[in-house]
């Protein structure tokens, strides 16, 4: 028996089926990232192509060390979220699932890098 | 019963070409899709830049060779046009879902809006940095 009725099983998910968190998600990074890709960008370029003491000095800083990491963050979460609804698209079947959990692995596993090497040259 | 209103129905745009005429919003769309996935390279190779950095001098020295040769600066010259062009599709896309600008003059504006505001982007980085 099932004491749920179907109106409250449905309530809320509309025709995705798992209701709009996907979509917030990716609203929420995108604002983050308008702020963040600037920031990044102004702070990252100018050492790009630098010698390695003035890329270690400058990343040594906070303001430059936490945009990056937060940019790298947010930016592979918002590409992890992004390139799901890409495979989704285009791809069925077990490569649909492969994939996902491959880009899933693969951004999470761009984060830690990212977020290690940046530890590294700030402590 | 499903095919009563086939021909009635919308097409998809992902039938571009013979089915569908490309439009300014469904090309530009299109292109937010093309330059957000392709920024996977851009990234990847920034990240192996700081790990670069974070593990020492020779380490460094090859991947800032790698990353500053003329392929080096061709993928961060277009991962940058990427950048700004996705922001400004994502900048767009919440303007659209606030349910603004959805008037196809506005929203092709916004389309020439986002082509030329990339470029203009773009360069003023390169000089700017």
């Amino acid at each position: 028996m099932r004491f749920l009725t179907d109106r409250k099983r449905a309530r809320g998910l509309g025709a995705a089926h798992s209701g709009v968190e996907h979509h917030w998600s990716m609203i929420v990074s995108s604002v983050a990232l308008l702020v963040l890709v600037p920031l990044f960008v102004f702070t990252f370029g100018p050492v790009l192509g630098a010698p390695y003491e003035e890329v270690v000095a400058h990343y040594a800083r906070p303001f430059p060390a936490l945009v990056a990491a937060l940019t790298l963050v947010v930016g592979f979460l918002h590409f992890k979220n992004g390139v799901r609804v890409l495979i989704e698209d285009y791809v069925g079947g077990l490569w649909r699932e492969v994939l996902i959990v491959a880009m899933t692995c693969l951004s999470w596993a761009a984060i830690a890098v990212g977020l290690f090497a940046l530890a590294r040259l700030t402590l | 019963m499903a095919d009563a209103n086939r021909a009635n129905r919308p097409l998809s745009p992902f039938m571009i070409g013979p089915y569908y005429r490309p439009q300014l919003t469904s090309m530009t769309s299109i292109f937010i899709r093309i330059t957000g996935n392709a920024l996977l390279i851009g990234a990847f190779l920034v990240v192996w830049w700081f790990l670069a950095a974070a593990s020492g001098p020779e380490h460094f020295t090859f991947v800032n060779a790698v990353i500053t040769s003329w392929f080096g600066d061709l993928v961060m010259f277009g991962s940058l046009w990427a950048l700004w062009y996705h922001a400004l599709g994502g900048l767009r896309h919440l303007i659209f879902d606030a349910g603004y600008g959805l008037e196809l003059k506005q929203a092709e504006l916004m389309g020439w809006g986002m082509i030329l505001g990339s470029v203009l982007l773009t360069l003023l980085t390169v000089v700017v940095i």
